[in-house]
C-alpha cells in the first residue's frame, strides 16, 4: 500500500519539473528530475515497484509534454532497465551505480528524443542538441542525482520496512 | 565670639577672599594657572567619574540597545518584506496595464489573459502551459501574444489549462513579412530557442534592425503581429535565399502573463496542398 505513494511523489516531480527545473537552465539543459527519481528507485535493492513507478510517470509526463510518448516510454523504461541490472552487479558502491545510470540514462534519452523528432520532421543539429542541451543536462542530472538518491532511499526504507524476525 | 574664633572666620574670609580674586583672574598669570590647573582637576574626576557611571550602567543599557535593536530588526524585515510584495505588485500591474493598452489599441480582437505556469519538461521543446483552457472557450490552433509581440500558439487543451507552442520551438514555423522590405519570409524556431528568418528572396535588401511581422498567410496567425526585429543578414551568393537571424520582441525566459486571441480561428490549409507524387 505505502507504494501509492508514487502518485502524489511521481506527479509532485512533474510539477517541479515543469515549473522550477525547467527554469534552471544551463545554456539550453536542464535537469530531468522524474528521469533520476526512477532511476534511483530502481537502484534500490529492495525495490520491487520499478516497473509501476514507470509506467506511471510516463503516462504522467505524457500528458503534460508534447514530446511523442514513444520517446518516453522507451527513454525511461531504458534507464530502469539499466538501473536494474547496474543494482545486482555494482551494488556495493550505490553512487557509483547511481552516477553510471544518470550518465547512460541521460545520453539515452536524449539519443531517443532526437532520434524520433528528426523522423518526425523537426530540423534538429546535432551540434546544437550535444552541445547546448544534452551536455548540460548532464551535468545537472549529476549534480541533482547525489540528494534525489539520498532522498529515494530513505522512501525505500519506508515503503519497504525491513522484516525483524524474532 | 572669642578670640580664636574671630581670628579663624578672619583667616577664612581671607583665603576666601583671594581664592575669589583669583578665579576673578585678579592676579594675572599666577590666577590663570591656578585656573587651569583647577579646570584640569575638574576634568580629570569628570572623567573617571563617567568611566566609572558607564561601567555601572552600561550592562543594563546594552541589554536594552540589544532588545532595541532585535526590535527593529524585526521592523526592517518586515517592512522589506512589505517593500518586496509592493514592488512585485507594481511590476504585475505595470505588466497588466501594458496589457490592457495593448489589447485596447487592437480592438478587433478579443483577448483571453493567462498566467504562464509551467513549461515543456523535456528541453528538447519550446512549449508553456497557461492556466486557461476549453472552460474559458480556449481552442487549439488560437494564437497567443502578449504586448510585446507574437509568443505562439495553443497546442493542446484541456478543460483548464492550455499548452502553447511558442515560436522559438523547432518545430515552429511562422509565415513572415518584412516591413522595410516589404517581402515575405518564414521564421522558424530552433532547438537552442533562437528564431531566424529564412526563405527571404535575393532580390531583397534586408537591413539589421527591419522589422519582422506576422504576414497571415496561411491561416496560421493573424497578420501585423510583431515577431522581432533582424540582427544579421546571411546573404551567400550560390543559396537559393537569404537568412537572418531575429532578436524576438517577447522575452521568453521571463513569461508569466499573455493573452490568447479568442476570436481568431486558424485555418487548417493541409488539404490544399498538393500530395507529393507516387
Amino acid at each position: 500500500m505505502r507504494n501509492l505513494v508514487a502518485f502524489p511523489l511521481l506527479g509532485l516531480a512533474i510539477i517541479l519539473q515543469s515549473s522550477v527545473f525547467s527554469q534552471i537552465k544551463l545554456l539550453s539543459g536542464y535537469a530531468d528530475l522524474p528521469l533520476i527519481m526512477l532511476a534511483s528507485w530502481a537502484l534500490q535493492e529492495r525495490v520491487k515497484s520499478a516497473w509501476h513507478w514507470t509506467i506511471l510517470g510516463c503516462a504522467m509526463l505524457a500528458f503534460v509534454s508534447s514530446m511523442p510518448w514513444p520517446v518516453l516510454v522507451i527513454g525511461y523504461f531504458g534507464v530502469v532497465f539499466v538501473a536494474q541490472t547496474l543494482q545486482k552487479r555494482v551494488w556495493q558502491a550505490p553512487l557509483l551505480a547511481m552516477f553510471s545510470v544518470t550518465f547512460i540514462g541521460t545520453l539515452f534519452t536524449h539519443f531517443i528524443a532526437f532520434i524520433v523528432l528528426l523522423v518526425l520532421g523537426t530540423p534538429l543539429a546535432f551540434g546544437d542538441v550535444a552541445g547546448s542541451i544534452t551536455l548540460p543536462s548532464l551535468l545537472l542530472n549529476m549534480l541533482f542525482s547525489i540528494p534525489v538518491y539520498a532522498f529515494m532511499r530513505d522512501l525505500a526504507r519506508w515503503v519497504y520496512p525491513v522484516e525483524e524476525f524474532e | 565670639m572669642n578670640s580664636r574664633s574671630l581670628q579663624t572666620t578672619i583667616i577664612f574670609l581671607v583665603v576666601g577672599g583671594i581664592f575669589i580674586l583669583a578665579l576673578g583672574g585678579f592676579f594675572g598669570s599666577a590666577s590663570r594657572k591656578f585656573d587651569s590647573a583647577l579646570i584640569e582637576v575638574q576634568t580629570y574626576i569628570a572623567s573617571r567619574f563617567l568611566g566609572i557611571q558607564d561601567f555601572f550602567t552600561a550592562p543594563r543599557d546594552i541589554v536594552s540597545l540589544r532588545n532595541r535593536n532585535a526590535d527593529l530588526e524585526t521592523q526592517v524585515s518586515q517592512l522589506q518584506a512589505q517593500v518586496i510584495e509592493l514592488q512585485q505588485l507594481t511590476s504585475e500591474t505595470e505588466r497588466l496595464a501594458a496589457l490592457v493598452d495593448f489589447a485596447s489599441s487592437k480592438a478587433e480582437n478579443t483577448y483571453k489573459a493567462a498566467a504562464v505556469i509551467g513549461r515543456d519538461p523535456s528541453p528538447f521543446l519550446h512549449y508553456i502551459i497557461i492556466n486557461r483552457g476549453s472552460n474559458s472557450k480556449i481552442r487549439r490552433g488560437m494564437p497567443v501574444v502578449t504586448n510585446q509581440g507574437l509568443v505562439g500558439r495553443v497546442d493542446a487543451v484541456i478543460a483548464d489549462a492550455a499548452r502553447v507552442q511558442l515560436i522559438t520551438d523547432p518545430a515552429s514555423a511562422v509565415n513572415s513579412i518584412l516591413q522595410n522590405a516589404d517581402t515575405n519570409a518564414m521564421t522558424l524556431g530552433s532547438v537552442t530557442g533562437d528564431i531566424s528568418l529564412d526563405l527571404i528572396s535575393q532580390d531583397v535588401s534586408v537591413e539589421s534592425g527591419d522589422l519582422v511581422l506576422t504576414s497571415g498567410l496561411g491561416g496560421g496567425y493573424p497578420s501585423d503581429i510583431i515577431i522581432g526585429q533582424v540582427v544579421t543578414v546571411r546573404r551567400l551568393e550560390f543559396e537559393l535565399f537569404q537568412q537572418a537571424t531575429i532578436q524576438p520582441a517577447v522575452d521568453f525566459t521571463r513569461l508569466s502573463i499573455v493573452l490568447v486571441i479568442t476570436n481568431f480561428r486558424s485555418v487548417d490549409i493541409s488539404p490544399l496542398e498538393p500530395l507529393p507524387l507516387p
